[in-house]
């Protein structure tokens, strides 16, 4: 069996993975192998490799791939490529790793700025908030600024206690 | 149901809407694209699930206080002479004028919302405005947005905002667009540097019906591309700033053309008045082509005593659909030609020749 990265030298590396019902195979030779950083196979997404755009065109079709579906709806990449169009809201989760690369291209940013629905508002503000408040945790423990530290790690806490509403 | 013709504003009234800078700016139009978090995309889920959506959001839209009296219908209801009406109206797209089942439409008394159900989104939603208001027309489609969102479970990512079909439309949904005539671009041929430019700043400029159509009439649709990663606001501000360079160059084209090149202009103008006023067989698109010029001849005013509003009626009553409605359904294209010709010729009759000076 050849890898079915670089067709050439012989695979050794077989993962597989279930994701929802689907079976997702992979055969690999050594060097792609360590070249995808498939050394942890219990850390690994095979999806990653899958959805990441550049890896699926290296990717032959016919190779024993078993193709990511939408668990919500069903929709595959191959509709995807075929269409331009996603099947439901959720197969932005599901293809998320491939449409990164798209969204960059495509738009001026990849993070919403603009209008929210208001009963979002708040969760999204917290969200915000809450990052903003870890990285200034972060900055504050690694100056040694353990004054700082406290406060903030206080503020979390107190975000922490009031339930976020859900999305 | 209601009718649509009945209900509609008459072209002649229609012709008669004024707003800013309306010589050159046609229209203006904001649409927000907003989808259902628990339901598939219109392009991807089965009859059944899209008749579903339809009768959840068509009561929610036509019973918010904004849209009382409204056209509330599914697009299986009406006739292709309608549908064709409405595209020629710019009210809804070509591709919602081919849904059938499972798609529906809602349309104010004034049209100055118009809101496709299952185009290629749940919601496509558009405020309209005569003339230069795209910010206007923002503030009202916003409003809307907002009373709408209380009712429906909108698909929305703390990351990637408002979620839709095509991912060129994710984050605001927003498409922001104005309808230009430009015949002084044209004829001065500064048209393509001009495209150009826009297209730079990452603007689309596309022909009279959108996406992937001619620049019929020298009338070009400008509008913002991206989605993602800035907000409403600065779009909008961006397009205002990018649509009154355009109307200047526009203005300066049109002075220049006449102090430079006037005898190529007054030809071109009255060859234009002469086709129309005289033809007997006449297409729609030709038509389209020399009433652009006759309104530019009035907006020079080598037509002293005639309104622009009577080239933007017959610029609607000679499309295919219009004249079909008026005299029979059953014409053919070659009837049509003929028949737009008799009407053309009927209406210029009382506007007297070119005044060149």
């Amino acid at each position: 069996m050849q890898c079915c990265i670089c067709k050439e030298k012989p695979a050794t590396v077989h993962l597989a993975q279930i994701v929802g019902e689907k079976m997702q195979k992979l055969d690999l030779c050594e060097d792609c192998a360590k070249a995808k950083g498939v050394n942890d196979p219990a850390n690994f997404a095979v999806a990653d490799l899958l959805l990441g755009l550049g890896a699926s065109q290296e990717l032959d079709p016919s190779a024993s791939v078993t193709e990511v579906k939408c668990p919500r709806c069903g929709f595959s990449q191959a509709d995807f490529k075929k269409s331009g169009r996603l099947g439901c809201p959720e197969c932005y989760v599901t293809f998320a790793e491939g449409l990164a690369g798209l969204l960059k291209s495509m738009h001026k940013g990849t993070r919403h700025v603009g209008k929210t629905p208001e009963a979002l508002r708040q969760s999204r503000e917290n969200v915000d908030r809450l990052k903003v408040l870890q990285k200034r945790l972060a900055k504050a423990i690694e100056t040694e600024d353990f004054e700082t530290a406290a406060t903030v790690r206080d503020e979390i806490k107190a975000m922490a206690a009031v339930p976020a509403k859900s999305r | 149901m209601k009718n649509l013709d009945s209900f509609l504003i008459p072209p002649a009234q229609a012709a008669r809407q004024h707003g800013p800078n309306d010589c050159i700016v046609m229209s203006s139009r904001v649409r927000l694209a907003r989808n259902l978090r628990d339901a598939a995309f219109p392009t991807w889920a089965k009859k059944p699930e899209r008749v579903r959506i339809l009768d959840t959001i068509l009561p929610a839209v036509s019973t918010l206080p904004e849209m009382t009296d409204s056209f509330a219908e599914a697009m299986d209801n009406l006739t292709q002479i309608d549908k064709q009406i409405l595209v020629e109206r710019h009210l809804i797209s070509r591709e919602h004028a081919a849904k059938n089942i499972g798609s529906g439409l809602v349309l104010n008394r004034a049209e100055t919302f118009c809101v496709m159900i299952n185009e290629e989104d749940h919601l496509r939603m558009q405020a309209l405005r005569p003339g230069f208001q795209i910010r206007e027309a923002w503030q009202a489609i916003d409003q809307l947005d907002s009373l709408l969102e209380r009712k429906l479970n909108y698909a929305f990512d703390n990351e990637l905002g408002y979620l839709t079909a095509c991912p060129t439309n994710l984050g605001t949904g927003i498409r922001v667009s104005a309808m230009l005539h430009l015949p002084g671009l044209v004829l001065a041929e500064q048209i393509n540097p001009i495209i150009q430019s826009v297209n730079k700043l990452g603007l689309a400029v596309r022909g009279l019906y959108g996406e992937g159509t001619e620049a019929l009439g020298n009338v070009f649709q400008v509008s913002n591309q991206m989605t993602l990663g800035e907000s409403e606001g600065v779009i909008v501000e961006r397009l205002e700033k990018v649509l009154a360079q355009i109307i200047e160059h526009e203005e300066n084209a049109r002075q220049k053309l006449l102090e430079e090149k006037a005898k190529v202009l007054f030809n071109c103008i009255g060859r234009a008045y002469g086709n129309l006023a005289f033809a007997h067989i006449i297409s729609s698109k030709e038509t389209m082509n020399q009433l652009s010029l006759l309104r530019l001849g009035i907006d020079l005013g080598l037509f002293p005593g005639t309104e622009r509003a009577l080239v933007d009626e017959l610029f609607l009553i000679t499309q295919p659909a219009h004249l079909q409605k008026q005299l029979s359904d059953k014409l053919s294209a070659e009837e049509r030609d003929l028949a737009r010709a008799d009407m053309l010729r009927e209406r210029l009759k009382a506007v007297p020749r070119p005044a060149v000076k």
